[in-house]
Formats: structure tokens, sequence, C-alpha cells
């Protein structure tokens, strides 16, 4: 059983041609698959085909489709800027039409649970970019879904924020379970952060190399000074290397 | 210390003009009728000041009852549109129209609508019209504001029509709603008081009936003193606008 997979994927833009594909990837329920390459490489696109956003040129995609049951998070924390955290938090809920006592209560379990309980009447602009960037997390997990997509959830944070913000997503995973795609540029938070990672191409994106990270997740941040993360960061980059080139 | 300064410092400017000006005045001999002097101006204003306040709120009622009007039928078509985009491109026109041709120039078709007998209605009516661009246009470029990330969020959650509207669209407008109105507010009292000058406004006297007698009258120092109402209302309405724009967004973002 599959949690998702995109099969044999192809996307064109008009005007600007073929962004992704052929491209295939078939996720496992639980598991936690990186997508690195250059900018180009057609990874967002790949994430906004396992959300349902977009539609394939050619091939099929496999999702689960309920309410709820696909979470992303963005670049930046795209929370509403005229509601407070838990607000935002509880809006996947108030969509879905839980009522607004259940709802809040769950929103506040989810804020708990990424450490802002004390925050929840702030709104976006009173809390700090990680401190967003984890609202914005529990708002995907408040749901309780079964596919987590992350779109270079790290790349406007800090080294410390982001090393917090990965420990919490792997803590956060080992409650639920979801299955993770997770888009970045960054080697090594690829490596520690994945049980998979995936190397693709710029122009059109296709796959150039594919790795296991043979660690039991949730990893300790000692992992970061292992052999195995060392070996695996530097055969990530060759791959990336190469995918460069080519 | 530099900050009472640069309050200080305006008010000089403007005391040291209507110094010049009074001096100007009398050195010069200056007919009344052609320049009043500030002093005859501020004693024409202490004698009618009873006749240009009640005038002053005739002209100021107009122009809050066309303001509402206009608020209330721009965020009904805009609403409306957003929830049908194809409806945007049919009216958009026909707003850019209105907007485009000169009050002046429906004046005396909206009398004939307004009825005769009911100016003040044209002139409300007339005001409205001015003021209805600012916030349509508003409202619109503000419910097409969302982030559109939220809009995919919003996608993904598989919002209904009007949880999106409800939820994100209104309240992204709200910045541009805000900056709308208090673009109209500046405008209905100019639209309110053209549309009184080309309409007359029956019974109700506001400041433009003022302004128009006086100088039938040849009394300049009258119509200076109308006219310095008229713009401190103006400046009023745009500080009241100004604060509650103010007030909203502290609110609206939470700092």
């Amino acid at each position: 059983m599959t949690a998702a997979a995109l099969q044999a994927i192809e996307v064109d833009y008009p005007g600007r041609g073929r962004a992704l594909g052929p491209f295939s990837l078939a996720l496992q329920p639980g598991e936690i698959v990186a997508l690195v390459g250059p900018s180009g490489c057609g990874k967002s696109t790949a994430l906004r085909l396992l959300a349902g956003l977009e539609a394939p040129t050619r091939g099929q995609v496999q999702r689960a489709a309920g309410r709820g049951e696909t979470a992303v998070v963005f670049q930046a924390p795209t929370l509403m800027p005229w509601a407070s955290a838990l607000d935002n938090v509880a809006l996947p809920l108030a969509l879905e039409g839980v009522d607004r006592a259940q709802a809040r209560r769950r929103a506040q379990a989810a804020l708990s649970s990424v450490g802002l309980s004390a925050a929840h009447g702030a709104k976006p602009a009173q809390l700090s970019g990680g401190m967003a960037m984890r609202a914005a997390l529990a708002r995907a997990l408040v749901t309780a879904p079964k596919l987590l997509l992350l779109d270079e959830p790290f790349a406007a944070l800090d080294e410390i924020t982001r090393r917090g913000l990965a420990a919490d997503i792997h803590r956060l995973w080992a409650q639920q379970k979801p299955a993770i795609v997770f888009v970045t540029h960054n080697v090594e938070e690829a490596v520690y952060m994945a049980s998979r990672v995936l190397v693709m191409t710029p122009g059109p994106g296709r796959l150039q190399a594919e790795m296991t990270v043979d660690a039991t997740l949730p990893r300790p941040e000692g992992f970061r000074t292992s052999a195995l993360f060392r070996e695996m960061v530097e055969r990530t980059s060759a791959a990336l290397a190469q995918a460069m080139a080519a | 210390m530099k900050r009472a300064l640069g309050a200080l410092v305006p008010v000089l400017f403007v005391a040291l003009l209507l110094a010049a000006w009074e001096i100007a005045v009398r050195a010069l001999n200056v007919p009344a009728y052609l320049l009043p002097a500030p002093s005859a101006v501020a004693e024409a204003l202490a004698d009618n000041a009873g006749l240009l306040a009640a005038s002053a709120w005739t002209t100021l009622s107009m122009a809050l009852a066309a303001l509402v009007l206009a608020s209330l039928t721009a965020l009904a078509i805009a609403l409306a549109i957003s929830l049908n985009p194809l409806a945007e491109r049919s009216v958009r026109p026909v707003a850019v129209a209105l907007q485009v041709t000169p009050i002046v120039a429906i004046a005396p078709l909206v009398n004939i609508w307004a009825g005769l007998d009911h100016p003040e209605r044209a002139v409300i009516g007339l005001a409205a019209v001015v003021a209805f661009f600012p916030i349509f246009s508003g409202a619109i470029t503000g419910l097409k504001s969302a982030d559109p990330d939220l809009e995919r969020l919003f996608d993904l959650y598989s919002a209904r029509r009007v949880q999106r509207l409800l939820r994100l669209r209104l309240p992204s407008a709200v910045p541009f709603l805000l900056e709308g109105h208090k673009v109209a507010a500046g405008l209905a009292v100019i639209g309110a008081v053209v549309a009184e000058f080309v309409s007359g406004s029956g019974g109700a006297k506001g400041l433009a009936w003022r302004l128009l007698e006086a100088a039938n009258r040849l009394q300049t120092a009258k119509m200076f003193a109308a006219l310095l109402i008229l713009g401190l209302m103006g400046v009023a309405a745009h500080a009241l606008f100004q604060a509650l724009e103010e007030a909203v967004l502290k609110r609206w973002r939470g700092r």
C-alpha cells in the first residue's frame, strides 16, 4: 500500500516547456522523503501535484483525497495576519465544519505540541519567524493528515531555529506517523530529516539519484556528527553536483 | 524640544502669512470686496457663526449620507462580482464611465430624477457617484489581494465559496477598504459642494449656497469665512478617517 504516488508524471507549462518529468515517486505510509535539487528542478511542482493543487499534463497522481488528509507547509508561514495563532491553527477544522469549541480545543492542543501554548492569542506579526513557522506546522498537523508536504520550510530561518524545527518535525512525526515529502536546497537538512533522499536534475526535473538513509527515525541531534551522516551528505552532494552539470 | 519646534514652525508660518496679508491690504487700501483683510474675515466669521455652522452641518450631513450610500452600493456590487468573476468584466467599464463623467454634466439629469422639489436628494446622489469609485476600486483590489499561498490552502481544504469570501477575501480587503473610504470621505464633501452649486439644496441651505449668496452680494469676507469652514471640514473628515484607519489597522495586524 502506498500513501501517495506520482506515476510517469509530466508537467508542461505553456511557453516555458517541460518543467517536470517523466518522474515517478511512490510514498510508503510513514516514510519521510526529501526532494533535493537546484532551483527550477520542479520539486515544488511535484509537491503541488501531490497536494492536488495542480494537475499533471500527463501521468497519474494517486493521493488520499479526503479533507484534511493532506496538509502543506509553505516556504513562508502563510498565516492570516488578522487572526490569532489559535484561529490560524483552527482554520482547517473550521473549514471542515468542526464545531467551534471542539476546533479551538484541538487547535490549542496542536499549538501546545509545537511549544506555542502561551502564544495562542498572539497575532502573526507578534510571533518570531521560527514561532510563526511552528504555528504553520501546528495548523498542518491539526487534522492529523496522512500526508504532510513541506515546501522548503526552513528557507527563511536561521541555523539554530532551523535545527529546533527539524527536531520538532521528527518528534511530531513520531506521534502521528504521517508520510512526509519535503523539498529543500539544503543537503544536510535532507539527510538529517529523511529516510530517503531523491536528488533531482533541473529543466526538466527528473530523478538523478536516490539514496536511503539507513538510521532509525526520529534521530538524535548527535546523528549530525556520525560517520553515516557525513558519508550520506558527501554522496548526496556529489549526486547534486552531477545533476547540476547534466 | 525638536518636536515642539516642529509643531510650532507651521503655526508661525501661517501667522506670518496672515500678518503680511493684513498689512498689505491696509497699506495698499485694497477694497474689501476684492480682498478682505484677515481681521475682516474673522469678523464675518463671528457675525455669521450660527448661520455658517448650520450650513456646514447641512453640507456635512449630505456628504455623510452620500458616503454611506456609496459605501453600501460599492461593497454590494464588489461582493457580487467577487463571487462571479465574469461579472467584473461587465461592470468595470460602466463604473469607469461613471467615474470619468464630470459630475456637473450629469447633475441636470439627476435633478430631474430626484424631483425638483428634492434637490437635497440630487446632492446626495451626485456626491455618492463621486465617492463610489474609490470604495469600489479598493474593494475589488482588496478582495483579490489575499496571499496566493493562503488561497491554495483554502483550495487544499476544499473551502466553499462563502467560507473563502468571509474567512479570507473580506479580511484581506480590510486595509484597501479603509484606504478607499478615507479617499471617498474627502471626495464626498467636495462632491456635495459641487452638486449643491449645480442643484441647489432647497430648504436646507448648505455651505455652497452660502458661498453663492455671499458672492452675489459681493460679501467677500463672508465668502472667505465659508471657504475657511469648508477647508476645516475637509481636513477634519480626513483626520477622522486617518485615525480610524490607523486604529483598525492596528487591531487587524495586532501591532
